[in-house]
């Protein structure tokens, strides 16, 4: 299934740049705090589990579960907004499941990141498609 | 310290309208404070303090007050959204109880439907500063199906099913059948919910309250004002308020910030959920009454589907008689901010003056509780327990 929803691209601060450049060499960056050790979503420069300043990014492998979904039928195109857990970790993080048949998804399902372009120059974003 | 019997709500006003075309905002923020004032048996130059939220014109309550000519000794303009009123009166209690003010006026109003507002179905853009825009606005959530992915993960967590989510609309419709202002007044039975079309899956849109225009007024009085007033006196004796958000991506969808506000409301008061004669609870969708009984202590963690079912909403018929004006589900949304109706609402039973095929029988205690936000992602509970004197 093609995606033919209209994606705003994502405004960008500096503190997210690092992000967003990652997700350009299609890479999913998660950030990480060196002194609770815990990852967060969405990435930030004082870490929300603890308070630190210490934060880094490191890159996610892709995969992930779904948390929960809704398909949005009363959509002009309907679409799959999910909440996504990153393999490995305790974080969701919110997004679209596209390349899918919107009545065979499950929570607890595999999936995978891809990224899809948004409008104008804006970087593409992190969507999840079945692994 | 304790706002406990600090403070009463003696004025309770809901605006009739529920399309409001040849309105100002202004000026049905004035209207419905009349309103309430004149319910209370008070003037606006009585008005020493005044409460709004995000919903109040221009700037917010310097805006308002200059258009009613308010003088004042306090003013709090505290913004949780919908469930921002419900916080207001606590706040009024606090300020009243400590000498800030003594008749605090507290206003809603808003015009999404004759303005032609996607409420819950067009992706909510709160503008580059806000911090998880770049993270969520590329997704297209809206509120409907934020709530919906909360429903969604309820039904897998706990099996709960859509047929119990419909018994909380076709209660809310028992009710609003009547009531002459409200949007919906058709009786609905579970087929008709489940069977209405999809919005986001698995909400129907039945499941979905109403979009109207309209508002409401609250006037909240220190104990020697109230003793001067010739109204039935309905006094707060708990409160409690708190946020949830996503905790850094530890999201969790099952449970509400009800789950810190009831248990503190509760506590203050020294009563206990099954003490409960009559309970308003925000109703933007059937997903969050019921995530709200549950944590507010009406049922486990995990039963509200199992509570919900089989009319034991429906005033007369249910242990738990909730939103007999028909709620947001069927009366009245305004502003896209049911806080503020839940609490009028639950003045009325408390006074008896709800329509007599809905009043509860010797209704003396009441909760009132509203969640602000969206359920999915960052939101503010509040809840507030009131006794009948």
């Amino acid at each position: 299934m093609t995606e033919n929803r209209t994606i705003p691209a994502p405004h960008i601060e500096e503190e997210t740049r690092p992000f967003w450049d990652g997700i350009r060499d299609g890479k999913l960056l998660v950030k990480y705090c060196r002194t609770c050790e815990a990852p967060h979503y969405y990435p930030r420069s004082l870490c929300p589990h603890c308070g630190s300043e210490d934060t880094y990014f490191k890159e996610s492998d892709g995969r992930a579960h779904i948390y929960s979904f809704s398909v949005f039928h009363a959509a002009p195109i309907p679409y799959a907004i999910a909440y996504v857990t990153l393999a490995g970790t305790d974080i969701s993080m919110m997004t679209n499941i596209v390349n899918c048949d919107f009545d065979s998804l499950e929570i607890g399902q595999e999936v995978k990141v891809c990224f899809v372009e948004t409008e104008g120059e804006g970087p593409p974003v992190p969507m999840f498609e079945p692994a | 310290m304790t706002i406990k019997g600090k403070a009463y709500i003696v004025g309770a006003y809901e605006h009739p309208t529920r399309k409001a075309v040849d309105k100002s905002l202004a000026q049905l923020h004035a209207e419905v404070a009349k309103g309430a004032l004149e319910d209370a048996g008070l003037t606006k130059d009585d008005v020493d303090g005044y409460f709004c939220a995000g919903d109040a014109p221009g700037l917010g309550g310097l805006s308002m007050i200059d258009y009613m000519g308010l003088k004042l000794r306090h003013i709090d303009t505290t913004e949780t959204g919908g469930s921002s009123y419900v916080i207001h009166v606590a706040h009024a209690a606090q300020a009243i109880s400590e000498g800030k003010c003594k008749v605090a006026l507290i206003t809603l109003a808003g015009k999404p439907r004759s303005s032609g507002e996607a409420t819950g179905t067009k992706p909510r853009n709160y503008g580059t500063d806000s911090p998880d825009v770049a993270f969520e606005l590329p997704f297209a959530p809206t509120i409907v199906n934020n709530y919906a992915m909360c429903a969604r993960r309820h039904m897998h967590e706990f099996g709960t099913t859509s047929e119990q989510l419909a018994w909380i609309k076709v209660a809310a419709s028992h009710h609003a059948q009547h009531n002459p202002n409200a949007m919906l007044q058709k009786v609905v039975t579970v087929d008709d919910v489940v069977n209405s079309p999809l919005i986001a899956d698995p909400l129907h849109r039945l499941d979905c309250c109403v979009i109207s225009d309209g508002g409401g007024a609250l006037v909240v009085v220190a104990p020697e004002v109230a003793a001067e007033l010739n109204r039935p006196k309905v006094r707060i004796i708990g409160a409690g308020e708190a946020p949830k958000h996503q905790m850094g991506g530890r999201v969790d969808l099952t449970y509400s910030a009800g789950a810190f506000s009831g248990p503190a409301a509760f506590a203050e008061a020294g009563v206990k959920p099954s003490d409960i004669k009559y309970a308003s609870i925000y109703d933007s969708f059937t997903i969050t009454v019921l995530i709200q009984l549950e944590d507010l202590g009406f049922c486990a963690k995990g039963d509200g589907g199992k509570f919900v079912a089989d009319g034991n909403l429906i005033s007369g018929v249910g242990k738990l008689p909730f939103n007999t004006d028909g709620g947001g589900l069927c009366n009245n949304h305004p502003g896209n901010r049911g806080g503020m109706t839940k609490v009028i609402e639950a003045v009325r039973q408390l006074r008896g003056e709800a329509h007599p095929a809905v009043q509860v029988a010797n209704c003396d205690l009441a909760v009132a509780h509203g969640t602000g936000g969206s359920l999915g992602t960052r939101h503010a509970a509040g809840t507030l327990i009131l006794e009948r004197v």
